[in-house]
């Protein structure tokens, strides 16, 4: 089974993934503060998507798609439109030398985040891992 | 798409004569006391003097710069409004300067927020010149800083393209009086650097070239240079290399040797190249396990060896040991005068701080945390890594 991205059923699929790996619960312990995705509209997405996922303590307890990005506030909130979002997931563009090109925009509270670059690398690694379904142009 | 950062570099016999070009009025010399007392401190004033600059000295640089020291820094750059920061030493020194650059151009920054996804507005104020005296560090023509958190002990990367040097003054006469240890240590620093942008996720073609000259430099010239200081051949290319490896390593990207290294350097006050070149052959071995391609290509490229699979990256694991040996440097931590008791019990913030380093995450093979315990063990007892 596969599932369309951006839709509540691939960040669901994502929050599943992260649940049951033990390398980013090692990595993510102490972690508490959850992300906004938004999807930014171009090629093959014609409206912009907000994806929810929401990360405590090495585990994802919360996943959902939103109808817009404040609907649920979040510590961070990373911006790219939709086709740096799909080599990103399909591990072609490492987020973190992306948002060094400002191809990903983070909001957030980047002192912290600076200190799980593990974390965030097991994240992209369950990213690829969720069989994904890409909207066609 | 990626991009490539380097200050202009000036290199070679008398480079410090670039000083006699720099236009301005005041420069705020960033050093440390040992840099100083050899009077090499005093030769760059004399030029920026003489060049019509009012120079102040801030020499309170200390060995894996903390964050309080970079804030004194600051501090002295406010009040003294220079138009140039000049950095003069070794890696400290040069990092050090890198943030009481940013944190005077930008007071409202904390140390810890200096990173490379925000536009800092760099220049306004002053701009940076680099000029190392050791041949290893790199830090001339990087942008990245090490910074110490001297409360959770832990060595912290920072920096953004932005405060990378205008101009990098790479003379080998600067480094001509290092002794025998230094000249070691830093050596192997240099060809950690080289090793780990060549092999690391991060390499590009910018990089390769001049991540594998530098390792082919290194493995000839360091041991020259050890063994007679006075050799100006060999420092001269040592001095050269150090540079090129930073600039491949430094638009690439360190690796595991550099998470292991810092965390090492933080708990035990490791010399910095000491603590890595001791890590990059069991992280090398660790790698080639289930990614030994560009490692053995590195070892094809230096000479090494012909395998172009796990063979080859071996090889090239065992050249740095035996580089290492050559040179009478440890290939353990035993070795290196960490007691058995310390290391156990360091040995959970070590793993802890390793894998949360900002150079971890470039590794073609990612260590869980039971892996990285296991190679630190392997590290302290000198044991070849087959896992």
């Amino acid at each position: 089974m596969s599932y369309r991205f951006p839709s509540n059923e691939w960040i669901q699929e994502l929050s599943r993934l992260l649940n049951e790996s033990p390398s980013y619960e090692g990595s993510a312990k102490d972690w508490e503060g959850d992300f906004v995705f938004v999807v930014e509209p171009d090629g093959a997405l014609a409206e912009e998507a907000y994806l929810f996922l929401g990360l405590l303590h090495g585990k994802s307890p919360d996943a959902a798609l939103l109808a817009s990005a404040t609907e649920r506030p979040a510590a961070y909130v990373i911006r790219a439109p939709f086709s740096v979002w799909r080599k990103v997931i399909d591990a072609e563009l490492d987020p973190i030398q992306g948002m060094m090109m400002r191809k990903l925009k983070l909001e957030g509270d980047l002192m912290k985040i600076m200190r799980y670059p593990k974390a965030a690398k097991e994240i992209v690694s369950c990213c690829a891992d969720v069989p994904t379904d890409w909207p066609e142009g | 798409m990626w991009t490539f950062v380097s200050p202009r570099v000036v290199f070679g016999e008398d480079a410090l004569d670039a000083l006699d070009r720099v236009t301005g009025t005041r420069a705020l010399i960033v050093t440390d006391r040992g840099v100083l007392d050899l009077g090499l401190v005093e030769r760059v004033r004399e030029r920026l003097e003489q060049s019509g600059f009012e120079v102040e000295v801030f020499a309170d640089i200390e060995p894996d710069p903390s964050i309080p020291t970079v804030e004194r820094g600051a501090e002295a750059a406010r009040s003294f409004a220079p138009d140039w920061i000049v950095a003069v030493g070794g890696g400290s020194p040069l990092d050090a300067a890198k943030a009481i650059w940013v944190l005077y151009e930008r007071p409202d920054l904390k140390p810890a927020e200096i990173n490379p996804f925000i536009d800092l507005g760099l220049r306004e104020k002053a701009r940076l010149i680099t000029i190392p005296t050791t041949s290893g560090t790199g830090a001339d023509v990087t942008w990245a800083i090490v910074l110490t958190d001297p409360i959770e002990h832990r060595k912290m990367g920072l920096g953004n393209h932005e405060n990378a040097a205008d101009l990098a003054i790479v003379d080998p006469s600067l480094a001509a009086g290092m002794p025998p240890q230094l000249t070691a240590d830093t050596g192997l620093d240099a060809l950690t650097h080289a090793v780990e942008g060549y092999t690391c996720t991060w390499h590009t073609d910018m990089t390769d070239g001049l991540c594998a000259h530098a390792v082919c430099e290194i493995l000839e010239h360091l041991p020259r240079a050890v063994a007679d200081g006075t050799d100006m051949t060999a420092r001269t290319r040592m001095h050269h290399a150090a540079t090129s490896a930073g600039l491949g390593f430094g638009n690439a990207m360190a690796s595991l040797a550099h998470a292991m290294g810092h965390a090492l350097g933080a708990a035990f006050h490791l010399p910095h190249g000491r603590a890595v070149s001791i890590c990059l052959p069991y992280t090398l071995e660790f790698i080639a396990r289930e990614a030994p391609e560009r490692a053995a290509q590195l070892a094809n490229r230096a000479g090494i060896s012909s395998d172009t699979g796990k063979s080859g990256a071996r090889a090239l694991a065992q050249a740095v040991r035996h580089l290492a040996n050559t040179i009478g440097n440890p290939t353990s931590l035993a070795e290196a005068g960490i007691e058995r008791e310390a290391f156990d019990a360091a040995l959970g913030k070590l793993v802890d701080h390793a894998q949360n380093d900002t150079q971890a995450i470039t590794a073609a093979r990612s260590p869980s945390s039971e892996q990285l315990a296991d190679l630190f063990r392997a590290a302290f007892d000198g044991i070849s890594v087959a896992f």
